[in-house]
């Protein structure tokens, strides 16, 4: 009878370990993880921030995908639409990665999206901000953790109204991005009762701006809203401080005009509000602790593409826990994914009917060279991806 | 439009304009004479602007900076012109093309490969750092008015080295003919190396003066440098004050282009251009 108890023991024993034994076989090979970012050119601090949260997020998980191993793929998309079709393909054909995460331009975002319709892969857009994505192209296996220009511009148009601005000149340049913002500005303020009085538009990339503030003081509104970014985001706010314009003239924007630049504005964007899904000063213990991971991790602040990266990485992880690691099934992941909700340093985070990110926008106000939360402007923000119902 | 408003507008585009020209009158020194399509001149109005940010922050002195960084802009220019132009005189100008554009190329990725691709600037420094009321919610810097001092000195040495000196005989004699100054036993090699050094210099000083009113980035060079190609073929290649005045005009057209008819604004200066090159197709003062 002891020996029988011995032996069954042993026997269990043996099966459990024959058997997890067998599944870690199963399940031997890697995740495969393709990044298809900048990492050369003007956005590679972009693909860098975007490629260090999603490994954090990966780390924090034991560096482990629903058990299993990650091995990453890292590719350098240089930022050129011309080549993104050709990049994909070898992503998905010659490597044969499970994921692949990426872009950071719209319009390398264009051409990898053709390859993700005819390959069904599954997709994650970390950054690109073009409405089609998840718009006009919908394809179920399109994920995106970003943002799309409407979603931090809208917001903006009901905050300038309730600040009392009747009277709003737009300025930005004359490019698909700039316009799509300005559009989703106007959309809610004239919604309002707002009016523009002028809608300003600049030769892309030019960044020689003082006939526009000229026309801009002789208008004389109650508000400026724009959309500028990078340099010339940089150049307009000092311009505009410097013309003497900011104490008379509020100026308005989404939170790409400051969002990485506010050093480089040397006080100039002091008291400028922008509207954005991320800040680094959100008072949540989920950011707290993200922010100092991030710096612990890599000796630098995080900024809203490195929480970008932070979120793809995190759905990852949320979306293989789910379905144990298998990613075989992909209608069942595909699902995993889409049930993603995230405690985000964002805030919280699920994915619309379109696979876009539903996510609080801020209202954010520079102090003291930081984003300072003021506020939110809307709630649990839902993209209205009309073309796209899945 | 009022009387300030048209007033201000005319200070922006002659500042604009004396700001082109500066740019622009070492790309027609070097394309008239040497007969070399220099595409790499925006790369070095880049550089000149990125050479000041990074010496101020070093320095912590702007004025310190520019000192420094002008004979650095010079070797820069003296390095290219003998490692790599030397040997392209004789050649057809698709080559200076191919290698002018290699040169952006390589002076970009330098450019990153130094600095990285962030955003900078530079604070405005003193005295200037102070503004002009000009109407009731509008100020100007005074660091522009200074910049536009500047410029216009520049321009008026320039333009008494090339009609009052010997050396500026030559140098308008070789624009109409090189053979001929050749000829004459002039060491055209030398001049060659001294004007293209020049043409450099001129166009890195100007990003090293503007770095305070612009956003020091990647690329900032490549935009620019269309802009003054327009400058150059309206005023006549080679012809300095061709330069001035052209740089002048596409200045004014672009600020009141801008304003007066939006929808053009980006095509304006392309229509002036086709416009001289109508009337009078070797350019204004050719």
């Amino acid at each position: 009878m002891k020996n029988f108890k011995k032996t069954a023991l042993a026997s269990v024993l043996g099966t459990a370990t024959l058997m997890s034994a067998f599944g870690a076989m199963a399940d031997n090979h890697p995740v495969k993880v393709g990044l298809m970012l900048p990492y050369s050119g003007t956005y590679t601090a972009l693909g860098e921030a975007i490629t260090n949260g999603l490994k954090l997020a990966i780390e924090q998980n034991g560096g482990q995908l629903g058990g299993r191993d990650v091995e990453y793929v890292q590719l350098d998309s240089e930022a050129n639409p011309s080549k993104a079709p050709q990049n994909m393909s070898r992503l998905v054909k010659g490597d044969g990665v499970d994921f692949v995460i990426g872009p950071v331009h719209s319009g390398v975002a264009m051409g990898m999206l053709r390859v993700a319709k005819q390959s069904g892969a599954i997709t994650i857009i970390p950054n690109a901000g073009l409405e089609a994505a998840t718009n006009q192209l919908c394809m179920p296996n399109v994920f995106r953790t970003s943002f799309s220009m409407w979603q931090n511009s809208f917001p903006m148009g009901k905050v300038a109204y309730e600040r009392g601005h009747r009277e709003v000149v737009t300025i930005t340049w004359d490019y698909a991005g700039g316009k799509e913002d300005v559009a989703g500005f106007k959309e809610a303020f004239e919604a309002e009762g707002g009016e523009i009085v002028e809608e300003i538009l600049v030769p892309f990339p030019s960044t020689e701006f003082q006939s526009y503030l000229t026309q801009i003081a002789s208008i004389d509104p109650d508000a400026v809203y724009t959309f500028f970014a990078g340099g010339g985001g940089v150049s307009f706010v000092r311009d505009y401080a410097a013309a003497g314009l900011k104490e008379s003239i509020p100026l308005l924007g989404s939170g790409f005009l400051t969002e990485g630049n506010i050093t480089a504005m040397d006080g100039a964007g002091e008291g400028v509000l922008t509207t954005m899904h991320y800040a680094e000063t959100l008072d949540s213990e989920a950011n707290r602790s993200f922010v100092s991971a991030y710096q612990d991790a890599y000796g630098v602040a995080p900024d809203t593409y490195s929480v970008q990266g932070y979120d793809t990485g995190a759905m990852l992880v949320q979306a293989l826990e789910a379905v144990g690691g298998n990613t075989e099934d992909r209608d069942a992941l595909i699902e995993a994914l889409a049930q993603v909700e995230l405690e985000s340093p964002r805030g919280l985070m699920s994915f619309s009917n379109s696979h876009h990110p539903i996510q609080n926008v801020y209202l954010r106000e520079i102090r003291d060279g930081q984003h300072e939360v003021v506020g939110t402007a809307v709630e649990q923000l839902e993209v209205p991806d009309d073309a796209c119902q899945m | 439009m009022d009387l300030a408003f048209f007033g201000v507008q005319l200070l922006n585009g002659l500042q604009y304009g004396l700001l082109l020209f500066l740019i622009a009158s070492g790309l027609t020194l070097i394309f008239g004479i040497m007969g070399i399509i220099n595409l790499a001149h925006g790369a070095m109005y880049m550089i000149g602007a990125y050479l000041v940010w990074d010496l101020t922050m070093r320095l912590g002195n702007f004025w310190l900076a520019i000192v420094i960084a002008i004979p650095i802009a010079v070797a820069l220019g003296l390095v290219i012109e003998r490692l790599f132009l030397d040997t392209l005189y004789k050649r057809d100008h698709l080559y200076q093309v191919l290698l002018t554009f290699g040169l952006i190329l390589v002076i970009n990725e330098a450019q990153r490969i130094i600095w990285g691709g962030d955003v900078h600037s530079v604070a405005i420094p003193a005295p200037f750092d102070a503004s002009l009321q000009l109407t009731d919610n509008l100020q100007y810097s005074v660091y522009r008015l200074f910049v536009m001092g500047v410029c216009l000195a520049l321009a008026g040495v320039i333009y008494w080295v090339i009609r009052h000196t010997r050396l500026g005989i030559i140098i308008r004699a070789g624009a109409v003919n090189r053979d001929m100054v050749e000829g004459l036993g002039i060491n055209v090699r030398t001049l060659f190396t001294l004007i293209f050094s020049v043409g450099v210099a001129l166009t890195a000083f100007a990003g090293m003066i503007a770095a305070p009113l612009t956003s020091i980035a990647p690329g900032m060079g490549d935009s620019i440098l269309i802009t003054c190609f327009v400058v150059v073929v309206i005023g006549g290649i080679g012809s300095i004050k061709g330069a001035f005045w052209g740089a002048i005009l596409i200045g004014m057209a672009t600020t009141f282009g801008s304003v007066l008819i939006p929808s053009l604004a980006s095509m304006v200066i392309y229509l002036i251009m086709a416009a001289v090159l109508l009337v009078k197709p070797r350019g204004l003062f050719a």
